[in-house]
């Protein structure tokens, strides 16, 4: 296995179905002010994807661009986590979603633009830019609805509830990241994680919600086993690919 | 304060008018010239952020990740645009969220083209070639217009748009100069947005009941069918280079004018798409009400949580 | 209008160091800081802005354009403000 490839792969699909997933809101944001963040967000994602996959690309060397990567893998061949291909269900849970993700990819791209690999270094460094943004705005929206009105701050539990299931996925680590690990190029994911806790925390308090006791967990991400809603998100993303195989646009 | 009577501020009003002095918000200005600005900025508003829909509809079957990225920013621009003009609208004392219950409940109205459904790729360039092309043709000389917010706010948005219909267009290059499939894909959409880019400069003249004051007031500066002819001489060339027909058996070239006369437009159908009878009035009306209407606990969140916060800080 | 509208709010961007905030247009936001952010994603797209100011519209407090003559007219007559109202003598530079 190429774990350089593994270890970029899952960066990128992060980044691609999290923006697949924000891109939806498009045309449909609560006002048109939060329509046009949502749409920055995506674009931000999409972008972050771009890089990673054509870096991905490169590192496995059998000619596959960013496109490629993106558009014609199989489902099983998706490493992102399981919280970002989850649906967007009411703006609470797009922005708890959010908030998640942005507290995990914060400390990891703080750790990750020092990684060995120069090129991973150079898309940490750019891409930390923008999430940091997009967790204020993510942590603003959670504290916002969390200690909103009675309705707000119980549509943001709920969410916290369906979701908090989905994080371990995110910290999920095996051999392709100790390898990585060792040779520089992946920061310590313990550290990424004790970071991401002290924001959730904090945020949490901030918001007057509540980590839900249950604490049962889901993974299979990052080895490409994934939820039902996966093959609708690559049925509406592979489409004109499979439908117009090797063409132009 | 000496009270002038109307006539000799309508006078004084069209005096500045004449003379290409921009009316500011707070200027005195006769109640039509405001109802009439507000009636058209909302409706310019409503088809931006209408029109984000059918574009929209493409965003995650994109072909590949530049034109996922490219449309992604062109939805947003509109978006952004409609946010302009609602501002526009606002400055003449016209409330956004009434002018978008309007839309909602079919008061306002709002540009045709945009209850014709997107059903292929190639729709996403025929909306950019000629849906931003028309729209193009008439937003420029809205830049010039008599209301200073409107203008400003216009010189934002073409400055803005210029990208939309080179992608569009771009995207129609591309289609027409591929495999057979996409070719056939290309002229498909040309055939079915052509007509109707068309209706978008509105009525023939003589049908016009707006224009002419319109352009006393310095709010228009064209006519509907001056705007249609100048869309038709330039986009026709466009089609010819890149291989495509237009849909129109009647269209000929006058060398000795150098300018295209073209069949009739089927304007049963436009006004029956107007009065709410096309294919996706339903859908795209049903789908802003539904996005106001899921984001009202959120916009009331949001109220209660700044007051609250707003209470702290003085506490 | 309904309770849950939000406040409108004016925008002010500097578009780079060494240049003031200058009036862009106007947003809704529940509060000052979703406003800052608010302007920053619908005014600055295009790298516009490098600062952003804003203030509730219901706070700006304006001329009224009906005294307009009285307020700037006294100033048209007042030329000798402005250097061409002065003879310099041919021959005479840096001034």
């Amino acid at each position: 296995m190429n774990t350089l490839f593994e270890y970029t792969i899952r960066l990128a699909d992060d980044s691609l179905i999290l923006g697949h997933r924000m891109s939806e809101w498009c045309g449909h944001g609560p006002i048109l002010e939060e329509d046009i963040a949502l749409t920055n967000i995506a674009l931000d994602l999409v972008g972050q994807a771009t890089s990673f996959l054509a870096y991905a690309g490169e590192t496995e060397g059998k000619k596959r661009d960013a496109d490629a990567l993106a558009f014609l893998r199989f489902d099983r061949e998706y490493k992102n986590a399981l919280l970002v291909e989850q649906p967007n269900g009411d703006f609470g849970m797009t922005m708890m979603r959010q908030f998640l993700f942005d507290a995990f990819r914060k400390p990891l791209f703080e750790r990750l633009q020092h990684s060995s690999d120069k090129q991973l270094a150079a898309i940490a460094e750019k891409s930390l830019k923008e999430t940091k943004y997009h967790l204020k705005h993510s942590s603003e929206w959670v504290i916002r609805l969390g200690d909103g009105t009675e309705e707000s701050n119980g549509r943001i539990q709920d969410a916290l509830n369906t979701l908090w299931r989905y994080t371990p996925d995110l910290f999920y680590a095996d051999e392709v990241d100790q390898e990585m690990q060792q040779q520089g190029i992946a920061p310590d994911m313990a550290a990424v994680y004790a970071d991401w806790n002290a924001t959730v925390q904090h945020v949490f308090q901030e918001a007057t919600i509540e980590i839900p006791s249950n604490n049962w967990k889901q993974t299979g991400g990052r080895k490409g086993l994934h939820s039902e809603h996966m093959g609708h998100i690559l049925a509406e993303l592979q489409y004109m690919q499979r439908a117009y195989p090797n063409m132009e646009w | 304060m000496k009270d002038f009577d109307t006539a000799e501020l309508e006078r004084k009003f069209q005096e500045k008018i004449d003379k290409d002095i921009k009316i500011e918000p707070k200027d005195w200005m006769p109640d039509d010239y405001r109802q009439t600005l507000i009636r058209q900025i909302s409706q310019h508003a409503h088809s931006e952020i209408v029109g984000m829909l059918p574009e929209g509809n493409w965003i995650t079957r994109a072909p590949n990740l530049r034109r996922k990225a490219v449309l992604l920013a062109k939805v947003q621009d509109e978006a952004g645009h409609g946010l302009y003009l609602y501002s526009a609208t606002e400055t003449l004392g016209a409330d956004r969220e009434q002018t978008i219950d309007d839309l909602h409940s079919g008061k306002a109205k709002y540009s045709s083209i945009f209850n014709y459904p997107t059903v292929s790729w190639a729709d996403m360039g025929a909306i950019g070639w000629l849906v931003d092309g028309a729209a193009i043709m008439n937003q420029v000389p809205l830049c010039r217009c008599s209301y200073g917010p409107y203008a400003r706010a216009m010189v934002r948005v073409c400055k803005e748009e210029s990208f939309h219909q080179r992608q569009g267009f771009e995207i129609m290059m591309q289609l027409a100069g591929g495999t057979p499939e996409q070719k056939a894909m290309a002229q498909d959409a040309l055939n079915r947005f052509w007509w109707p880019s068309l209706m978008m400069f509105g009525p023939n003249d003589a049908e016009s009941k707006h224009t002419a004051q319109s352009v006393k007031w310095k709010i228009k500066r064209h006519t509907n069918d001056e705007l249609r002819q100048q869309f038709v001489d330039v986009t026709v060339p466009q089609a010819e280079m890149i291989g495509l027909t237009i849909p129109d058996k009647d269209l000929k070239f006058n060398a000795e004018t150098g300018k295209y006369s073209y069949g009739e437009i089927d304007w049963t159908e436009f006004w029956e798409v107007v009065k709410g009878n096309g294919p996706c009035n339903k859908e795209r009306v049903d789908a802003r009400r539904k996005a106001k209407e899921n984001g009202e606990w959120v916009r009331e969140a949001a109220n209660a949580f700044a007051q609250k916060r707003a209470l702290k800080k003085s506490a | 209008m309904s309770k849950n509208e939000w406040p409108l709010w004016e925008v002010f961007i500097r578009s780079k160091q060494g240049l003031s905030h200058k009036h862009v247009g106007s947003l809704r936001a529940a509060d000052a800081q979703m406003a800052v952010e608010n302007a920053r994603d619908v005014y600055t797209r295009r790298s516009e802005g490098i600062s952003i100011w804003v203030i509730e519209s219901k706070d700006v407090y304006a001329s009224d354009p009906t005294e307009a003559d009285a307020l700037f007219e006294p100033a048209d007559s007042k030329v000798y403000r402005h250097p061409t109202f002065y003879d310099v003598p041919d021959g005479i530079s840096h001034m």
